[in-house]
């Protein structure tokens, strides 16, 4: 099984790659190709790994499996270097290994039936066991994707591997099936985030579709597009326009023949999202709301007729801005109050909030960040939006939250964070590095009078520009969380989840 | 049977003389049995009705006396008769089943106290100085379970103005034979580097892991932080209530003062508030009959209870 795809390899990859530029999506049979190429080699890698730790144990037991494929493998290897589109290249590692052991199998004499099967069996048991605490040939650092013995391994993202090679290129792979583009980073990275993406937003990455593209819904386009542009920022009116996009598809789509809908929607809309994600990256919420929409679209019968499903579907979807509500309602029920609104540099997103504020009748004062000290004696409460809550308490939002906190705590100021439940997350995060997104560097650049400073920032070479979008606040600073289910603490977070869960 | 409807006046008196005649009973305690009695008496159609009877007379008990266990203790029983009150058709049943619940909670929670005080009298070495924070029972049956383990140590209590409650609790320790000694309220500051630990008793726990209890307490909680000493609270768990005050103006005006003074007086600036709160940021730990809880713990358990 392993080997019949082998003999039309390269043809193959012609009409593929044919297809893949006339913008056609792969037919079903292309993708079954595929699918068992990537099988065959992803053996072939991890026989090369294996043959590195346990070369050293026993030559012997190796030998008499590999010579099958073992002639193929080495067809493959110079094969696979020019056609760098399809073929996984090996870990580096191990092709000098590739090499060496090629001649040595050839030397040993053939061995009887019952030999060779309980060899397979004691190199079987020694591969299980090399692999339970983590072998030297799974990575130093990364997380090579492992089989299903050790399903308690978690992987860490792959968003934040930006700086290892092999997860780099697993992603290139992922999106080219996908018939996606790749969006590539742009200018110098400061050292502690090079682990992080860092894109451009004058590059958009609907530069790079090609026309016409049928693989990516056009709302879904559009979308993509007003995320990486900015149109549309602030983490509940991302997920609004998301959901509303996914409404749209909905609408459109239609079952093909012999497949069910209940699947085939999820793995149309798999591409969607790596498209939205290249055009950046989703937030938590954004995570929570396509999670539940697999779920309802997975939990849909197969009896169910497609018109009927897709009414379905559409109205489970029917049901910062959240801190500007709380306070024109708040000014409705006739309290007397001011509202101090703080901005930063580089979105000055505080601008649209002042506006609305001031439109409804409030009397608001306007400061940027660094006159924060100066206004908090005058101040009895802070209220803050957040992007997400950590499992552990943390609260990750807009970079300058933990700031505000901060100062706040030492002036014995209460500050409270306004979050719907559907932003909590079950991860887990103690700082702002793990874990973030790098806006446009070229954001930073400030034209007055005419003059730009920074114009020519790439040209220097030891200077970098630093766009933090996310920043994490620890509990300790954060007095109350005032969610749709009430008024928690911090640490209840994981309380909340536990409720939740068990409602779902 | 039918019992003679109960009235405000009666309610009231049958209350008092509850507390009159058991002075160990919490007020909570008392309460909930004359809540118990009306819910026997009561003469209502239906469970809406029976509900808004039963929250005008935890009303009415507020009245007549405003700590936050009354309210406290009031809401939870509410809470837990009405978890099943939709299974039976029938009124009477539903009721009865109703009363059997209520005498199952009022079992429950008189034995609260002996279960914290077997928690606590743990955390008290021998040859250990206590410090204490004006009259608590709760407090007293700790220090009384670890005096009958055979456990020699010191208390200091503060005299706890304007009622002198401390004197009440030294008399009180002096009779169970603990050395105690009294001091004043303004003393705690130089106190504080003789004691190993503060026990204080709870009117109320709230959301947040604070506490809310006789003035005073939020001073002792400053001080035994800034000389590290540990401070531990003492609250049965019929006092977690629904609050969440974020600094000591937030903690409502009915619970501040006693009720006669909310009644009697026009202007509450001029008053003394008999409370305040303390953050949980202060407290160390919690022992209550759930077990022996952190400040933030709290939150998870009023999920659990009100939720």
């Amino acid at each position: 099984m392993a080997d019949c795809g082998e003999p039309d390899g390269p043809g193959n990859k012609d009409d593929i790659t044919r297809s893949k530029n006339e913008g056609k999506e792969l037919t079903k049979e292309e993708k079954q190709r595929l699918r068992k190429q990537k099988k065959h080699q992803k053996k072939q890698k991890e026989r090369k790994n294996e043959k590195g730790p346990s070369e050293t144990e026993k030559d012997k037991t190796p030998v008499s499996l590999l010579p099958p494929p073992q002639p193929v493998a080495t067809q493959k290897a110079p094969s696979a270097l020019p056609a760098p589109a399809s073929a996984p290249i090996p870990v580096p590692a191990s092709a000098p290994f590739h090499s060496s052991p090629a001649p040595s199998p050839a030397d040993k004499p053939a061995k009887s039936k019952a030999e060779l099967k309980a060899e397979r069996r004691a190199r079987q048991e020694t591969d299980r066991a090399a692999k339970q605490p983590g072998s030297s040939s799974s990575g130093i650092k990364t997380k090579v994707p492992l089989s299903e013995l050790n399903p308690v391994v978690k992987r860490l993202p792959e968003h934040v591997q930006v700086d290892d090679p092999a997860v780099v290129k697993r992603l290139a792979k992922k999106l080219e099936r996908q018939q996606i583009p790749l969006r590539s980073d742009y200018g110098y990275k400061v050292s502690l985030f090079s682990h992080l993406h860092q894109y451009s937003r004058k590059a958009p990455l609907t530069q790079l579709l090609s026309i016409p593209s049928t693989v990516i819904h056009p709302s879904i386009v559009r979308l993509g597009l007003q995320y990486s542009q900015g149109i549309v920022a602030g983490s509940n009116a991302r997920s609004v326009a998301l959901l509303h996009a996914f409404k749209q598809v909905i609408r459109d789509y239609t079952t093909p023949p012999n497949e069910e809908l209940s699947r085939d929607l999820v793995n149309k809309l798999k591409p969607y999202i790596s498209f939205l994600n290249q055009c950046r990256p989703l937030s938590a919420s954004m995570g929570n709301a396509i999670k539940y929409i697999k779920k309802e679209i997975s939990n849909i019968p197969s009896q169910c007729k497609e018109e009927e499903a897709k009414t379905k579907l559409l109205t489970c979807i029917d049901r910062s801005s959240l801190v500007n509500n709380i306070l024109c309602e708040a000014f409705e029920k006739s309290r007397k109050f001011r509202v101090i609104v703080v901005d930063s540099r580089p979105r000055l997103e505080g601008r649209e909030a002042l506006r609305r504020l001031v439109q409804r009748g409030i009397s608001c004062t306007y400061v940027l960040i660094s006159a924060l000290s100066y206004i908090l004696p005058e101040v009895s409460k802070v209220f803050l939006g957040a992007h997400a809550l950590l499992a552990n308490g943390y609260v990750m939002s807009r970079v300058g939250t933990s700031q505000i906190a901060l100062v706040a705590r030492t002036y014995n100021v209460p500050v409270l964070v306004c979050c719907e439940t559907y932003k909590f997350c079950e991860r887990v995060q103690t700082d702002s590095f793990v874990s973030n997104e790098l806006d446009d560097p070229d954001d930073l650049m400030v034209t007055r009078k005419g003059k730009t400073q920074l114009e020519n920032w790439q040209d220097v070479s030891s200077l970098g520009l630093l766009n933090l979008v996310y920043d994490v606040t620890p509990p300790d600073f954060v007095d109350l969380v005032i969610t749709d289910l009430g008024m928690i603490p911090c640490t209840s977070v994981p309380v909340v989840l536990r409720v939740k869960n068990l409602d779902q | 049977m039918e019992w003679p409807k109960m009235t405000t006046l009666r309610l009231v008196e049958y209350f008092r003389t509850q507390v009159r005649q058991d002075p160990e009973v919490p007020s909570a305690v008392a309460a909930i049995r004359t809540l118990l009695e009306f819910l026997k008496r009561d003469q209502s159609e239906t469970i809406l009705g029976l509900r808004e009877n039963l929250t005008q007379t935890i009303r009415r008990l507020e009245e007549a006396d405003s700590s936050v266990a009354v309210s406290s203790g009031g809401e939870l029983f509410l809470r837990f008769i009405s978890l099943t009150s939709l299974e039976h058709p029938d009124l009477s049943q539903c009721k009865k089943v109703m009363v059997e619940r209520g005498e199952l909670f009022l079992k429950k929670i008189s034995l609260s106290r002996s279960k914290v005080a077997k928690l606590c009298h743990t955390f008290i070495k021998d040859g250990a100085k206590i410090l204490t924070h004006s009259s608590s029972r709760v407090v007293l049956k700790v220090l009384e379970s670890a005096a009958a383990d055979k456990k020699r140590f010191t208390v200091y209590v503060t005299e706890s103005q304007p009622d002198s409650a401390g004197r009440q609790m030294a008399d009180k320790l002096q009779n169970l034979n603990i050395p105690v000694t009294v001091v004043l309220d303004a003393a705690v500051g130089y106190i504080m580097e003789k004691v190993d630990l503060v026990i204080v008793g709870a009117e109320g726990v709230v959301e947040s892991g604070g506490i809310i209890n006789k003035i005073g307490t939020y001073q002792l909680a400053v001080c035994s932080k800034a000389h590290n000493k540990p401070f531990y609270v003492v609250a049965e768990s019929f006092k977690f209530v629904r609050l969440y005050p974020l600094n000591q103006q937030d903690v409502p005006e009915r619970f501040k003062y006693k009720a006669d003074t909310l009644k009697a007086v026009e202007d509450l600036a001029e008053e003394h508030p008999m409370i305040d709160y303390t953050p949980p940021s202060l407290i160390t730990l919690l022992f209550t009959d759930l077990g022996v809880l952190t400040p933030s713990a709290v939150s998870d358990e009023l999920i659990k209870l009100y939720l």
